[in-house]
C-alpha cells in the first residue's frame, strides 16, 4: 500500500498545515510517517512522497541524505543513539559509551545479533547535565534517556526486546 | 530567586492551562490585544530584550523591521537548540509551554502574522506532540484560532519537526529547512523581515526570547528593565555544564558573575580540582582563561568580550585542570566538520582539515607545525565563510592554542 493509502488523513492534516503552493514544506513530516512502519524509507516511499509534493526522488534522497534523523538503510528496530558531544563527554560519555559497546558487543554503527539494537554515538542533544544520556529512535518516534549507567541501558534493552517479541 | 521564564519552578502544574492563567497566565496576550500593534512592537524595543539565541541582537528592532508593503507575515520561533551545552529551550517547553506559546501569540499579533511556526530539533519529537496539544487547549479556551478573545485578530501556531541538523538554527537554514529544502544558509541581505519564509518578511526568534515576551508586556519595559544590566535588560537561562558540581539550567539576572553562576549556583568544581578554562557559549565560543578576573566578570553581552568570550545562548561549560585543550578542541573540531553544511568552501574544506589535524595533534603524531597549520586554517576562514557556523567553529582552536600553549607544546 503506498502512503497515501495508509495516511490519507494525516497527509491531508500535514499539508494543511502550509500555504497550498508551498506543500513541499510537509516533507519532513511525511519522511517520518514513511520510516513509521520499518524504520527506514523505501524506495516505494520515496516515489510515493516525491508524487504526493510534485517534486522528484533526487531531491528526496537529497534531503534524505542531509539530516541525521532520516535514513533510508535498514538497522535494528531500535537505534539506541548515545550523546558523546563535549558536555556529555565531560561527563564520561566516551567511558559510558565504550563500556556498553563491549556489554552489547558491538561497535558503534553495528547492529546486535538479533536486530533490535543498533547503537550509534551522535553529536549534541540538549542533556548536557543529565550525561550519559542517549535517545532511542524507533519508526514511532524519539525518546530521551538521561543519567544513564550501562546497567541501566541494558536493563532499558530488555524492556525493547520483551515489547518487540509481545509486538511480534 | 525569582523566575520570569522557569516559572514552573515556583508554580508547581503551571503546564495546566486553569493554573497558568490563575497565575497570570495570557494577561500580556489580553493586553497586547487591546493594545496597537507599534506600541507592542515598542515596548519589547524599549524594554531591550536581546535575542536569546546566541546573536543578541535586539527583538522589538527586529519586529519593527518587517516590510509592511509585503504580506501575508509570518513569526517563526526558533526551537532547533542544538549549541552544544545549550540545554534551555527544551525545559522551557516541556515545563512552562504556555508561556511560550504565548510569547508567539504575541509577537504573531505585533507583527501581524496569522499563521506561525514552531521550528523543533527534531530530536524533540515529544516536546513537538506536547506543544501540539498545548496549542489545540489554548485554541479551545479562545487563546488561539480565529477571532482571539473576540477581538478581530486571528492565529493559528504550527510545529514543524526538523531531522537532526546543527545549521538549521541558523535563521535562514531553518526557513530553508520549513521549505522542505536541505537546510543550507542563505546569502544575506535580504534578511528573513524583508524576505523570510516563502519569500515574506518573517520574525525569526528564539524560544527563551518569545517567552520572555509575555512578562514585558504584562508588566512593561520598566517592570523588565528592573532586572539585568543598561545594556543587557532581563533575566537570562544559564545552561550550566561540563566540570561543575551541580550542571544544570539557572534562571539568573544578566549580570550575574561567572564565579556566582559557576561557585554558588553550580556548587564549584569536583573532585577537588580547579577550574581551568570556560566556554560561555558552547562550542562556538572561544576559550576563556578562568582567572580571578574572567570569574568577577558579569555575564552580560558588554562584559564577556572584554575576557576574550562572548555571551552568546549563555551555555556555560566548565573545563577543570584534568583536561587538556587539544582533546577538546578535537571534539569541537568533530562537531563542526560533522555539522557544516557543504555550502561554502571555506567551511566545508575548513573543518575537514582542522578535523584532520586536530585529530592528529590529539594523538600524538602531530608536529610543531601542524599546530601553526592548524591555527593558519582557522584564521584564514575566518571572515570568509556564509554564515556563523564556519566563524564559530575557529574560535575555540584559535582561543585554545593561543591562551593555553602549554597543552599543544
Amino acid at each position: 500500500m503506498s502512503l497515501a493509502e495508509k495516511y490519507p488523513q494525516e497527509i491531508e492534516k500535514v499539508l494543511a498545515k502550509y500555504p497550498p503552493k508551498h506543500k513541499r514544506s510537509a516533507v519532513m513530516a511525511l519522511l517520518y510517517m514513511a520510516m513509521r512502519e520499518e524504520g527506514y524509507i523505501t524506495k516505494a516511499d520515496k516515489a510515493d512522497i516525491a508524487n504526493i509534493l510534485d517534486m522528484t526522488t533526487t531531491e528526496i534522497s537529497a534531503i534524505i541524505g542531509f539530516y541525521t534523523l532520516f535514513h533510508d538503510e535498514k538497522a535494528g528496530q531500535y537505534r539506541l543513539q548515545v550523546c558523546t558531544d563535549i558536555g556529555c563527554a565531560l561527563r564520561g560519555a566516551d567511558q559510558y559509551l565504550a563500556e556498553l559497546s563491549e556489554k552489547l558487543n558491538v561497535k558503534p554503527g553495528e547492529t546486535t545479533a538479533d536486530g533490535l539494537v543498533t547503537l550509534e554515538e551522535v553529536k549534541c542533544l540538549a542533556a548536557c547535565d543529565k550525561a550519559p544520556m542517549f535517545q532511542v529512535q524507533s519508526g514511532k518516534g524519539i525518546k530521551y534517556h538521561e543519567e544513564m549507567t550501562v546497567d541501566a541501558t541494558l536493563e532499558l534493552i530488555e524492556v525493547l526486546r520483551k515489547d518487540a517479541k509481545e509486538a511480534k | 530567586m525569582f523566575y520570569m521564564l522557569l516559572r514552573h519552578r515556583d508554580v508547581p502544574d503551571i503546564d495546566q492551562i486553569d493554573v497558568y492563567q490563575k497565575n497570570g497566565g495570557f494577561d500580556g496576550l489580553k493586553k497586547a490585544l487591546k493594545m496597537d500593534t507599534a506600541d507592542v512592537t515598542n515596548e519589547v524595543k524599549n524594554a531591550g530584550l536581546r535575542g536569546r539565541g546566541g546573536a543578541g541582537f535586539p527583538a522589538g528592532v527586529k519586529w519593527s523591521f518587517m516590510d509592511n508593503n509585503n504580506w501575508p507575515h509570518y513569526v517563526v520561533a526558533n526551537a532547533d537548540e542544538s549549541e552544544p551545552g545549550t540545554f534551555k529551550d527544551r525545559e522551557i517547553m516541556e515545563s512552562n509551554p504556555f508561556q511560550f506559546l504565548e510569547g508567539i501569540a504575541i509577537a504573531s499579533y505585533a507583527v501581524g502574522a496569522n499563521d506561525s511556526y514552531i521550528y523543533l530539533r527534531g530530536e524533540f519529537w515529544e516536546v513537538a506532540h506536547l506543544l501540539d496539544e498545548k496549542i489545540e487547549e489554548m485554541e479551545k479556551a479562545g487563546f488561539l484560532g480565529e477571532n482571539i478573545q473576540g477581538t478581530d485578530y486571528s492565529l493559528k501556531i504550527y510545529t514543524h519537526l526538523g531531522a537532526g541538523a546543527y545549521i538549521c538554527g541558523e535563521e535562514t537554514a531553518l526557513l530553508e529547512s520549513m521549505e522542505g529544502k536541505r537546510g543550507q544558509p542563505r546569502v544575506r541581505p535580504p534578511f528573513p523581515p524583508s524576505q523570510g519564509l516563502y519569500n515574506k518578511p518573517t520574525v525569526v526568534n528564539n524560544v527563551e526570547t518569545l517567552t520572555s515576551v509575555p512578562y514585558i508586556i504584562t508588566h512593561g519595559a520598566d517592570g523588565y528593565r528592573k532586572f539585568g544590566t543598561e545594556k543587557s535588560p532581563g533575566t537570562k537561562i544559564f545552561s550550566l555544564s561540563g566540570n561543575v558540581n551541580k550542571p544544570g539550567n539557572y534562571e539568573l539576572p544578566l549580570g550575574t558573575t561567572f564565579r556566582e553562576l559557576i561557585f554558588t549556583h553550580g556548587g564549584g568544581i569536583p573532585d577537588g580540582k580547579s577550574i581551568k578554562a570556560i566556554m560561555p557559549a558552547g562550542a562556538s565560543s572561544s576559550m576563556v582563561v578562568a582567572n580571578d578576573e574572567a570569574l568577577d566578570t558579569p555575564l552580560t553581552y558588554e562584559d564577556v568580550p572584554n575576557v576574550g568570550g562572548d555571551l552568546g545562548s549563555a551555555s556555560v561549560i566548565v573545563v577543570d585542570d584534568s583536561i587538556s585543550l587539544d582533546w577538546l578542541i578535537k571534539k569541537t573540531m568533530d562537531f563542526f566538520h560533522h555539522e557544516s553544511c557543504g555550502k561554502c568552501t571555506p567551511c566545508r574544506e575548513g573543518s575537514y582539515w582542522m578535523k584532520k589535524l586536530t585529530q592528529r595533534i590529539h594523538n600524538g603524531e602531530g608536529t610543531e607545525e601542524d599546530v601553526t597549520l592548524l591555527k593558519d586554517v582557522a584564521t584564514q576562514m575566518q571572515g570568509t565563510t556564509l554564515c556563523a557556523l564556519g566563524e564559530f567553529s575557529t574560535m575555540a582552536v584559535v582561543s585554545s592554542i593561543e591562551r593555553f600553549p602549554e597543552d599543544f607544546a
